[in-house]
Parts: C-alpha cells; structure tokens; sequence
C-alpha cells in the first residue's frame, strides 16, 4: 500500500464531486440564493426589530445584516453537509456507493476523503455568497477573508461528519425532509446565527444551556471571529472535539464489522 | 500457502445472518484461475449477500474468504486489489462522461492517470465502446451501460471478476454478447469468473456451476457432474429439482 495509492484516491474523490458539484448547477444556485435571501430581505425586515448590543468580537454597534453574516456562512455549510450526505444516501440507494467502499483502501480513508471533498465544495459556495454580498455593499475586512479558510475549513469538516453520522442512520432517501425539519432547522435556530445567545438567556434560561451544547453555535462563533482576524479558542476547541467525535462515529457507522450501513447496503436481491 | 495460492476465490464455511434469519449457512466453494463459475440460484437464494461478502461491504463473522491467498479479513488490502466487480444495480455516475466514471475508479484502485487512460481504450476497444469514451453515461443505452461498468471492473487487472446479474433488464443479444465476452475474459486472460444469475440459459457446457438456495449450497461441480448428481437432462430441470424440492 503506498503514498501515491493514498493521494490518487484524495485526488479522484475530489474531482469527482466537484465534476458532479459542477454538472448539479440548481445546488450551487440553490445554495447562494438560501443565505441571499436571509441577507437582503429577511435581515432587512428585522433590522428594527433586533438591536444588537456591543458583544465580541464587534467594537461598536453593528446593523442586522452584519451580525447575521457569520450565521449565514455556517448555514452555507450546514446545507451544504447535509446535501452531501443526500448524495451518500443517494449513492447507496443506487448502488454506486459501493463502488467507493469496495477499493482496497481502508474506509475510513475513503470517508475522510469524501469528508474533504465535501468541505471544499462548501468552501466554494461560501465565497461566491460572500463575493455576492460585498456586490451588495456587505463588506469585510479584508484579512478577513484569510483568517476566515482555516476556520471554514474545520467547520466543514466537523458539519459534514455530523452529516455522514445522519447519513448511516437514514434508511431511505425519502426520509431525509424528516431530517431537514428535525436537525437541520432546530440546529440553526438554536445557535447564535441569527440572534445572539444572551438574548435567548434573557427569554429562556432552558433553552439558552440547550444552545450552549449544540456544536453549530460553536461552528458559527469561530467563523465571526475569524472574519474580524481573531481566534475564539473555546469556539475552535469546541468544534474540534466535536469534529473528532462524529467522524469517529462515522467511521463506526460505516465500518463492515460493526456497521450501522451493512444492512442497509442490502440489494432488493 | 501454496495450495490457497492456486485459487483465485477461497470461500471456506461462510454464514451470515441479519438478525435472527441466516441468509448464508456453512458455505464453501473455490474459484480457480481461468475458471468461469456460475452461481445460480432464484431470487432470495443468497447470491447479493455473497457477494457483498467477498467484496468486504459486509463483515465475515463466521468462516473465511481468501482472495488469491489473501485473507479478506486479515489483509484486505491485497485481497481487495485483486477483484473486480459489477454489482447488481448500477453504479456509474449518470452526469460524468464514461472516462470521468472509469478515472475515478482508476484512482480509487491506485492506477496513475497515464496508465488508466491507457487501459480504459484497451477494455473499452474490447467491447466496441472506445469511441464512446466521451459520451455522458445518461446519454448510453442499458447495455451499453454495462459494457462500460465490465470494462470499468477490469481497469486494474484483476485476478477475480464477480458479476451479480449483469444481464437483468438486457435483451437477448446484449446478453449473448456480455456472457460471450466474460467467457472470453477467463479463456484467454486465465481470470477467475463468479457469474451470480437466476438465468438458466446464461450457463455453458465448459462451466462449473453452483447452485444456491435459500443460502445452501445444492451442488457444485462441473455441468455434467451437476447433471449426473441430480438425474436430469438439462441445467433447467437440475435447477429446478435442487431448488423446488423435487426428489432426486
């Protein structure tokens, strides 16, 4: 088994879902026009509704649409992990998934690479949207836009093994708009994306400390503060154990001695 | 070592379960070089599980398999490099063109991009595909499909080709056509054939033949010795008598 077997494989990965990224022209669009959507019209109408206070890493006092694009970037990425966990579902269901798990290279390799391919790809969307909206006149500070990679980048990783974990536990592909309204949604509006937390806390002691464990928010604190050049050491802590954790029960859910996916692999033979 | 070396396909007291119901019971057969062995068996006999078996997607949890002497379990990776597969349902990537599909499987199995554009042409020539190389798999017809999926499972030399129904849904020719070339495939390149059908008339006089049934094996042999243990004429009535009961 050597190197170069391990660094075709990455790279073969990586060109196919960018190939099939690129031929899927309704998901890239579908997946600017989400968080557009959220910034020009959504975040305009609550502008008066919601005052933000002066809260890290802000120094001053900030209008809606501001507060809300770190928030937006992290539903970028959450979409964008759950559509790849689409294709998994999608892949198994038509077979060719088994094309990927019957290389002689170990699985959770092959997982890791789909998991990096997959977060690239978010990666993508991420700065068209963020291109689109500094047209918009929603700029950023330029170092910004640096700091921001390191931070997209785990936070990619950990959203796409979180999505690869809901991936094993997904039977049909109907069942995923079950998944959509019971995580994807509760996920966002539980996390600081469009609110800050304390004004949860102010509302609801409960369901401020539910938000407090739920790893998107720390997704999305990370990303705010890399776009003002800072790094949120517990935010990236957080997310990092959280990445470790889920790819771990990803690599569990798909490994053939244990797996929750061998069974579902099951052909209608 | 020697003696495991001169099968391709080692398939020694399998079981499998999925929960309380055992799919596979205590099954062992072997596969040898330039062999083409049919695995014949009705819907449900087994044949998917099998398969899913030896190309690792399920864990053995009781017996073993060795591919050209490679324990599946103990070192999967030179097991697994030597085996090509079409699986039953397809798997190629509607929206790529048929080289996108075959460089990706070429990656996934280590080939360097030279040499898996080098051997894409060899397979694809072989089966009258080559000058489709650039089409996108949605624009090929299901044959045609196939072709691509059996030239895609020989991109990287394997010793040992499974099938799982290749022929479903294909008319008659196509059929003729993909069963002649596999057959081809094991003469002349001395590759180990598991060909998994329910379709009697895909079995040749040179063949060995299994037949599966509800996850036991039946009978295994050559197709005379097939014929000799169950008194009959053909490969149909041999089928039908070890898979409906019949008495012998």
């Amino acid at each position: 088994m050597s190197l170069s077997h391990y660094s075709l494989c990455l790279t073969g990965v990586l060109v196919r879902e960018t190939l099939r990224f690129i031929h899927q022209r309704e998901r890239f669009i579908a997946a600017l026009v989400r968080p557009l959507v959220w910034l020009l019209i959504f975040a305009v109408g609550f502008r008066s509704a919601l005052g933000v206070s002066i809260i890290p890493p802000y120094e001053t006092y900030i209008p809606y649409e501001v507060y809300i694009v770190p928030g937006l970037i992290g539903m970028v990425q959450l979409f964008n992990g759950m559509q790849s966990s689409l294709s998994m579902v999608y892949d198994r269901e038509m077979g060719s998934m088994r094309t990927l798990l019957v290389s002689p290279l170990p699985r959770w390799y092959l997982l890791i690479c789909k998991l990096i391919a997959g977060t690239l790809v978010s990666v993508l969307q991420v700065y068209a949207f963020l291109l689109i909206a500094a047209v918009f006149g929603f700029m950023n500070p330029l170092m910004g836009y640096i700091w921001l990679l390191p931070a997209l980048l785990i936070c990619g990783l950990m959203l796409g093994a979180f999505a690869m974990v809901l991936s094993s536990l997904i039977k049909q592909l109907e069942n995923f708009a079950g998944i959509m309204n019971f995580v994807i949604f509760p996920m966002l509006f539980l996390s600081s994306a469009l609110y800050p937390l304390w004004k949860i806390r102010e509302s609801s002691y409960f369901i401020y400390q539910i938000c407090s464990l739920n790893p998107f928010n720390y997704a999305v604190e990370l990303i705010r503060f890399a776009l003002y050049s800072q790094f949120n050491w517990e935010a990236c802590l957080y997310t990092f154990i959280s990445l470790i954790f889920f790819l771990g029960a990803a690599i569990y859910a798909y490994d053939p001695a244990r797996g929750m996916v061998g069974r579902k692999l099951t052909t209608s033979e | 070592m020697d003696f495991q070396i001169q099968y391709s396909l080692d398939v020694n007291d399998v079981s499998h379960s999925f929960g309380q119901t055992k799919v596979i019971d205590q099954i062992s057969f072997t596969v040898g070089t330039g062999e083409f062995k049919v695995l014949l068996g009705p819907n449900g006999a087994g044949k998917s599980t099998l398969f899913s078996l030896i190309t690792r997607l399920y864990d053995t949890k009781k017996g073993s398999i060795s591919i050209q002497g490679n324990s599946l379990d103990k070192s999967p990776y030179l097991a697994l490099r030597h085996v090509g597969v079409v699986f039953q349902l397809p798997t190629l990537d509607l929206d790529l063109t048929v080289r996108q599909n075959l460089h990706y499987h070429a990656s996934l199995h280590g080939l360097m991009r030279s040499d898996a554009g080098e051997r894409m042409v060899i397979e694809l020539d072989r089966l009258n595909m080559a000058d489709r190389i650039d089409e996108r798999v949605r624009n090929l017809n299901g044959g045609h499909r196939r072709r691509v999926e059996i030239a895609r499972a020989l991109l990287h030399s394997p010793n040992l080709l499974l099938l799982d129904e290749p022929t479903v849904g294909l008319d008659v020719p196509t059929r003729n056509d993909i069963v002649d070339h596999v057959h081809q495939l094991s003469t002349e390149d001395g590759i180990a054939v598991l060909w998994a059908t329910h379709l009697i008339d895909e079995v040749r006089d040179t063949d060995t033949v299994i037949v599966l049934h509800e996850g036991s094996i039946m009978s295994d042999g050559s197709l005379k010795e097939v014929l000799e243990q169950t008194r009959s004429n053909d490969i149909g009535e041999a089928f039908e008598r070890l898979t409906t009961g019949i008495s012998i």
